[in-house]
């Protein structure tokens, strides 16, 4: 059973192109659909606890699985399995890049290429803004959040911090008018 | 030893703090790796998410394993690997443990409603730096606006969108 579930993971590791969000549809279609290791229900709380966990959600949501289907072994076996296809693919393009990255024609993809990458940072963005409804303070700790890090030199770990206190205070506040009425 | 030994701290810290996917985590592997460490330059930065935009796999592990590499080798691509996760399996460990008293506390939602905007902002303070650094000129301005568009409006695949960025800059350079 743990090695099935290693060979599954790594499967789902090997073959999902553009990050975690991608990995999902298929996690889901291999550990639900097809194998039957996980309730549909069951995999939709996985997802939210994976989303809100800090850390890759694919590598969140596979430990989940692997506990929930077989424990502390399960969950560092299907771990393993996630993150054992970046590694070794990386490793070797790693190898390869290093001894290649002066070649004229690589500069000239990479110069193409790097200005694409601000466009899928900014369309990550777009589609944030566009489905989950912030109100104006949240918009307005967003701004704040990218212009202090990028300006003051702030370390993100303290915004992150931040914004958490904000909102438990003001959720705080608006709790106890509410018991007050 | 002892650049391990950071490779450790920087890559457990970026696992730990890094919620809402690969973009979110940028400033802060940018602060760790560029800033602090000077490991690597801004641009080698950008050319390393690339790279892990078009290989399969979380681009927290893709990124984690080359910069490990690039500063120490095999063993440091094993380290970063190691430390990035670490934290992920620390706290699922947690969570499902202990899954019930979660989902009664109202704290739980407070936490991640005051950290939803700040990964906004966070990606946002990626895309400036990011753009500080790649739009050396008019001509990558116009990739990357072109690039937003398919991606954003026409829906085509990131991977295919940077491979034709790479074909405009064989042809543009």
């Amino acid at each position: 059973m743990l090695w099935k579930m290693f060979i599954t993971f790594f499967k789902i590791g090997a073959f999902t192109f553009g990050g975690g969000f991608a990995m999902i549809p298929i996690i889901k279609k291999e550990v639900v659909e097809k194998k039957n290791w996980i309730k549909d229900e069951d995999f939709i709380d996985i997802i939210s606890i994976a989303q809100s966990s800090p850390g890759p959600i694919a590598v969140n949501s596979s430990i989940y699985v692997g506990y929930k289907i077989k424990g502390f072994s399960g969950a560092i076996c299907s771990g393993l399995g996630t993150i054992m296809p970046s590694f070794l693919i990386i490793l070797i393009i790693a190898k390869f890049f290093s001894g290649f990255s002066n070649n004229i024609i690589i500069e000239k993809i990479f110069m193409g290429i790097r200005p694409a990458v601000v466009a899928l940072i900014i369309s990550a963005i777009y589609g944030l803004v566009k489905n989950s409804q912030f109100n104006n303070l949240q918009l307005s700790l967003a701004v704040a959040t990218a212009l202090t890090i990028v300006f003051l030199d702030i370390n993100p770990i303290y915004m992150i911090i931040l914004g958490v206190i904000i909102s438990i205070t003001i959720n705080k506040i608006r709790n106890k008018k509410t018991i007050d009425k | 030893m002892s650049v391990i030994i950071q490779l450790f701290i920087s890559f457990f810290k970026i696992g730990a703090f890094s919620f809402g996917g690969g973009y979110a985590m940028l400033p802060l592997l940018e602060k760790e790796l560029v800033e602090k460490h000077q490991w690597i330059s801004t641009t080698d930065f950008i050319d390393i998410l690339a790279i892990s935009e078009m290989t399969p796999g979380p681009i927290a592990i893709n990124s984690a394993t080359f910069l490990g590499y690039n500063v120490a080798g095999i063993l440091g691509a094993m380290v970063a690997t190691f430390a990035v996760v670490l934290p992920s399996f620390i706290i699922i460990t947690i969570i499902y443990k202990s899954i019930n008293k979660f989902k009664s506390s109202p704290y739980v939602g407070w936490v991640f409603k005051g950290i939803r905007p700040v990964v906004l902002g966070l990606i946002g303070a990626a895309a400036i730096t990011v753009g500080r650094t790649s739009f050396v000129d008019i001509k990558a301005v116009f990739i990357a606006i072109l690039l937003f568009y398919l991606v954003s409006f026409k829906k085509i695949n990131p991977i295919l969108g940077i491979i034709l960025a790479g074909v405009l800059g064989i042809i543009l350079y």
